[in-house]
């Protein structure tokens, strides 16, 4: 487009009588197509929670609610009894455990790149922490079959169980069968996935404590960890609570990993290194097999109730960020 | 009172053990790169592109089998997902951004989050009971819908920010030459904040081209091309999350070394997309 012609389509862009039915009839339609899409996502988040629900009432109606998740015992074969307490006690086991064992690593990562790594290596870190979440999570679960838990199984499992077997049999059923594929491995397969989530909140936060926070420290003579541990974490500590929220929030939801590794085992008592199961692993294995109706139900009301648990989860995460959040409510 | 030796000796300890994590968090990411490249690679061969799956027993006799039939459907089922999702996710974040007094926004606001809070296998049940019962038979549409209701809220959110982003003083630009708010929206804000969307739209389609869980209800797998390309939306399909899944649990070592191939295909396809939004971004940060 050369420059008169330019001019032209300025010209005539700034002249054209734009007609009312254009512009207020476009207006109109324009803004509701878009709310139509933005009710769509209400729509869609409010439709879940309610098909979860309807698809799951005929095992609430069975077991009400309270006894179908304190119930104990699983049985889609013979007495077609249901109870979802194993899979609740199994999905808040390994997830509180893998987000103790993540927290530290995950704030010493964000530390490491907003105050002691030079800007190329921060970058390089934050790009790897977020590869993390990216590696999707049949591809850790293969690499966990095939490598994580034959080798916990032969250098750390076996040599335990020997030890306790010589020292202290007593200690065996708490231990459990050593076959690798169980609750610790899956756990620890766990605190490596969501270790990005409390690392990008942490690190948010520590950028934004504000400059002469830190100087005023040094002026002080802190050493540089005494500036980090008295002047930046505990302004920080809003956007490391959000974020390690939010990490439990993908623990609990974490599926295919955990399904992979955690060896699926459907009865209580779960011990140490053997086979338990979580709320989602459960679904995964027995939907597409599961031929009673009532079993099906079950596996929805489940569903519901890892619904609950992950809005709760992830409203207090969002709850926390919005309260103690010095970035004032944005969320990674 | 502590002293000073005392003090630095502690700066350095701890200055150590930081390090040392941020190593031991880092080096599974690299132990697991390196083994799926490692096994992927001499895993991967010719026929891997070319033959579908078949029964275990093709592969136990050694006849060529590949997942030819399974990268075709992750492309159809992913494409679709992307059809469905990025109108509903723009919208959404258009209407965050561009109507930023509407009464439903806080709603959507809180709606998205909690959709993106969502385990993606909710999302699997949910296009389940919609899609797959009233139809009667898993389908690649099934699945389409269930990786769709992953990406909306990732793109919805991406979008807003990326709206947000572009300066006030734009819109007022293009209202003050006497465009009509939908055509400030349309041919100003959105081409401005091109860069932004893409990435966004990146980032939620390489999230949901990993996802398994949601598509063993939907799609389900399928160890055969389907006779026709309807086949691919309307009749059980495979993809690759779903297919590694299967692969990774059965019991041939056949299939264990191709679902290795599998996980180097869906790793690099996911890394492609992944460097793809990260440079998107840089280059938006440049030129600003």
């Amino acid at each position: 487009m050369n420059e008169s012609e330019k001019d032209a389509s300025l010209k005539e862009l700034i002249q054209k009588p734009t007609h009312a039915i254009y512009r207020w009839l476009g207006d109109r339609i324009f803004m509701t197509v878009v709310v139509l899409l933005g009710s769509a996502i209400i729509m869609l988040a409010f439709g879940m929670a309610w098909v979860l629900y309807g698809e799951g009432s005929q095992a609430l109606r069975e077991f009400g609610f309270f006894q179908f998740l304190s119930g104990r015992t699983w049985d889609p074969a013979v007495q077609l009894q249901f109870g979802t307490w194993p899979f609740l006690f199994g999905t808040l086991v390994t997830s509180i455990i893998a987000l103790a064992i993540s927290l530290f690593p995950a704030i010493a990562v964000a530390v490491v790149s907003a105050e002691y790594a030079p800007k190329w290596l921060s970058n390089i870190i934050d790009n790897l922490v977020q590869l993390i979440a990216a590696v999707p999570s049949v591809v850790i679960g293969i690499w966990g079959i095939f490598v994580l838990a034959p080798w916990m199984r032969d250098a750390v499992y076996m040599p335990i169980f020997m030890w306790a077997d010589v020292n202290d049999p007593g200690l065996l059923p708490i231990l459990g069968s050593p076959i690798g594929y169980g609750m610790t491995t899956a756990t620890i397969v766990l605190s490596l996935m969501i270790i990005p989530y409390t690392t990008a909140l942490t690190k948010d936060a520590i950028e934004s404590v504000p400059k002469e926070q830190r100087e005023a420290a040094r002026a002080l003579g802190a050493t540089r960890w005494e500036v980090i541990r008295m002047a930046v974490l505990p302004y920080a500590r809003g956007g490391i609570l959000a974020g390690a929220i939010l990490s439990l929030g993908r623990a609990i939801g974490e599926t295919m990993a955990v399904a992979m590794l955690i060896g699926n085992k459907n009865t209580l008592p779960f011990s140490i290194f053997g086979a338990g199961a979580t709320m989602p692993s459960v679904i995964v294995n027995e939907f597409r097999e599961a031929v009673e109706s009532l079993h099906l139900s079950s596996l929805m009301l489940i569903g519901f109730y890892l619904f609950i648990l992950a809005l709760v989860v992830n409203l207090a995460a969002a709850y926390i960020t919005r309260k103690y959040s010095i970035t004032a409510g944005k969320v990674v | 009172m502590k002293t000073l030796r005392y003090r630095n000796i502690r700066d350095k300890v701890m200055e150590s053990i930081i390090i040392i994590s941020t190593v031991l968090v880092l080096l599974p990411l690299i132990i697991i790169i390196v083994h799926v490249v490692v096994h992927g690679i001499s895993a991967i061969n010719w026929e891997f592109f070319t033959e579908e799956l078949g029964s275990p027993s093709r592969a136990i006799q050694g006849r060529p089998t590949g997942l030819v039939h399974t990268i075709l459907g992750t492309v159809v089922v992913d494409f679709m997902a992307l059809a469905l999702a990025v109108p509903i996710g723009i919208g959404a974040g258009i209407m965050l951004s561009e109507y930023p007094d509407h009464v439903l926004n806080p709603t959507l606001r809180i709606m998205n989050d909690t959709l993106n809070g969502m385990p993606a296998i909710l999302k699997g049940l949910f296009a389940f009971v919609l899609i797959v019962k009233p139809m009667g038979t898993f389908s690649g549409f099934a699945g389409a819908v269930a990786l769709a209701f992953v990406m909306i809220p990732i793109i919805a959110r991406t979008t807003e920010s990326a709206l947000m982003s572009i300066p006030w003083s734009l819109r007022e630009a293009g209202l003050a030459i006497g465009l009509p708010r939908w055509r400030v929206v349309l041919s100003t804000v959105m081409p401005a904040a091109k860069t932004g969307l893409v990435t966004g739209i990146l980032i939620g389609f390489a999230r949901a081209a990993g996802e398994a869980a949601p598509l063993l209800f939907t799609s389900f797998g399928n160890n055969y091309l389907p006779n026709n390309w309807l086949g691919f939306i309307f009749e059980p399909v495979d993809t690759l999350p779903q297919r590694l899944y299967s692969l990774a649990i059965s019991p041939y070592s056949e299939w264990h070394s191709m679902g290795w191939a599998a996980a180097i295909v869906l790793l690099l396809f996911v890394i492609v997309c992944f460097v793809g939004a990260r440079l998107l971004t840089r280059k938006k940060f440049q030129t600003n």
